[in-house]
């Protein structure tokens, strides 16, 4: 179900915050988050973002078509690697 | 004898069930349709007149259809695939996109079973 449009999309306020700091000094470092969770609003773009995945922060390059994603939708929690024997069939 | 949106021609059939023979029109809008045209539904399409039928076809021209709709779906998924999230690398690996299952079921995203070879049968 969506959320409420009253209420606006949805930022960690002290990833907001880490935004508007990187917008105001005008360099671009790499801003470290959890909040997997949160909105990709327009301020967002052009900024590199890394995003936790319970593991590492896996660097997101954030373009204009992401906009209205989550941070998480990014940075995948689980890695598969194939089956076993799959390898095999692979090589033939 | 029947054209509407190019190459679909449904014909010997009451006129709500053929135009859902167009990709991108369903039962709901062909009922749309056929009101704002003022045809009635139960006509066969046969039956419609030239008057008719280029009310049918201004009020069909009014949706997203056919190939500009696969189009579009497309480009949708394609959007998907190239922002790199989620959803999109589950479009790549043919795999379903909203959380549903894979260890059985979900045929209908991964295709025909491919069966594993030489899989090691459980010892009692």
């Amino acid at each position: 179900m969506a959320r409420s449009l009253k209420k606006g999309p949805y930022v960690h306020y002290s990833l907001e915050k880490k935004i508007q700091q990187n917008a105001a000094s005008g360099k671009k470092s790499v801003i470290k988050t959890w909040s997997r969770a949160s909105m990709i609003t327009p301020d967002f773009v052009g900024l590199t973002i890394a995003v936790h995945n319970g593991r590492q922060f896996v660097p997101v390059y954030i373009t204009e078509n992401m906009v209205g994603h989550k941070l998480g939708e990014f940075s995948p929690t689980r890695s598969f690697r194939g089956h076993a024997g799959a390898k095999n069939k692979g090589k033939k | 004898m029947a054209r509407i949106a190019g190459i679909d021609i449904p014909k010997q059939k009451r006129g709500v069930i053929a135009l859902t023979y167009i990709f991108g029109i369903g039962k709901s809008r062909a009922k749309e349709i056929l009101e704002k045209a003022q045809v009635s539904e139960d006509t066969k399409v046969s039956d419609w007149n030239d008057d008719e039928i280029g009310r049918i076809r201004e009020a069909v021209s009014s949706y997203t259809i056919e190939g500009e709709l696969r189009s579009e779906t497309q480009l949708n998924i394609k959007r998907l695939m190239d922002i790199g999230c989620y959803r999109g690398i589950r479009h790549r690996s043919g795999l379903p996109l909203r959380g549903q299952r894979t260890k059985n079921n979900s045929r209908t995203r991964k295709g025909k079973r491919k069966t594993v070879a030489n899989k090691k049968k459980a010892t009692k």
